[in-house]
């Protein structure tokens, strides 16, 4: 078997080209930071923390785009009312201060432990923001929903 | 006596051969085999184009990383018990493939800071050759020289370098496995993270430097592909095999961009 002209060896420039990178979760392939299977708490926080801060930003352009029906008129204005008052939609308040609540406080975690301030405490500061936000939630749902 | 299988899915991939794909083997496992075991009987009675790496078989040389479904594993101590019914192996992420279950470990090592001559090298301090050692706090040891050429003594290390009360972690429990590099979310979304391992590396430099100049492994470490990359998932400790705890590592070196104020040795 003859040598290439440049007299590398058999296979060298397909040995230089680099293999694939493979990466957690299905989809595109940076999307491995996405997918919990395999994944302690502090995966998953991050996660979740990433989802809920979309979810926040595209609240917060939802929200000055309802505002802004306010320039259209009282009409307008008194027909979203109605609309943002049905059950199903209060609902959907629920979720967005779940979204908040965990967006913050897990945001307060990953700066006392991102400093260096409480890096032994982490599992315990994970905990005891979930148990805060758990029963700030099912408070905010009660009094949302009208059960307070 | 029928005989237990279980099914094992592996990732292969074969430069210049078609794609990635999976292929499927129905593995005899006893309560003790580990993944490893399943995978060398599959190349010695399946498929003996299957490529893998391993040396040790007792999580000490960490060659044999990769992912059984879907968490970062040594295969050697990585029991099948744990397991299901069907297994998925595939390699490590975030770490360009070489071949099957074979990654190219340049995209770690490549990582780590130039200057780190106790993490890499593993030698001595030059001036461990033997003589008179002061260990900080209450006890002075006096070794006598050793003679001949340089040889290793625990004791030889180099005390005078730490500040008082320093809690050393041996971060050469590292076995350099690269489990955190694919256990890290960050560094699926950022090619420039340096990564776990290499900044906890950092961070033992800065508790032993041995001639490492302090302002440059903290100047190394601050870049913003550096500690402040981290989005503390945690995940680089919860996969370590050694218990290297490199999380903490990278935080207590976020502690020290934070508030350094100088040479420890300089404020005594």
């Amino acid at each position: 078997m003859s040598r290439p002209a440049n007299n590398e060896l058999p296979g060298t420039a397909e040995r230089r080209i680099p293999g694939p990178v493979h990466h957690k979760g299905p989809g595109p392939s940076e999307s491995g930071w996405l997918d919990p299977r395999g994944r302690g708490h502090g995966g998953r926080g991050l996660a979740l923390h990433r989802i809920t801060g979309i979810v926040i930003v595209f609240y917060l352009y939802l929200h000055l785009g309802v505002l802004s029906m306010l320039l259209i008129g009282r009409s307008a204005w008194g027909s979203f009312l109605s609309l943002v008052t049905a059950k199903s939609f209060l609902a959907l308040e629920v979720v967005l201060i779940a979204a908040v609540l965990f967006h913050g406080l897990n945001g307060i975690r990953v700066a006392f432990v991102g400093s260096g301030l409480a890096v032994r405490r982490e599992r315990a500061l994970f905990w005891v923001g979930t148990v805060i936000g758990i029963a700030a939630i099912i408070f905010a749902a009660l009094h949302i929903l009208g059960a307070l | 006596m029928s005989e237990e299988t279980r099914s094992f899915r592996v990732y292969r991939y074969k430069r210049g051969n078609g794609g990635e794909r999976f292929d499927e083997f129905e593995v005899p496992v006893g309560p003790h085999t580990t993944v490893l075991d399943a995978l060398l009987w599959i190349k010695r009675h399946r498929d003996p184009s299957l490529a893998l790496r391993h040396s040790c078989l007792h999580a000490s040389c960490g060659t044999c990383g990769m992912l059984v479904d879907g968490r970062e594993e040594l295969a050697c101590v990585c029991s099948v018990e744990d397991h299901g019914s069907e297994i998925t192996v595939q390699p490590l992420a975030n770490l360009s493939i070489l071949t099957d279950l074979v990654v190219e470990m340049n995209g770690f090592f490549a990582r780590f800071p130039h200057e780190h001559p106790i993490i890499r090298a593993s030698e001595p301090p030059p001036d461990a050759r033997g003589g008179e050692i002061h260990l900080e706090g209450d006890h002075e040891v006096t070794l006598d020289p050793l003679p001949g050429p340089l040889h290793y003594h625990p004791l030889h290390h180099d005390h005078r370098a730490a500040p008082p009360g320093a809690d050393f972690m041996r971060l050469e429990d590292c076995i350099e496995c690269g489990l955190c590099l694919s256990a890290c979310p960050v560094a699926a979304t950022s090619r420039g993270y340096v990564g776990p391992a290499a900044l906890a590396a950092a961070e033992r430099l800065l508790e032993e430097p041995r001639g490492v100049k302090r302002e440059d492994v903290l100047a190394w470490a601050g870049r913003p592909e550096g500690v402040w990359r981290c989005h503390v998932g945690l995940e680089c400790t919860r996969s370590c095999p050694a218990d290297a705890i490199p999380a903490e590592r990278i935080m207590a070196l976020r502690r020290e961009l934070i508030f350094d104020d100088g040479d420890p040795k300089e404020r005594e």
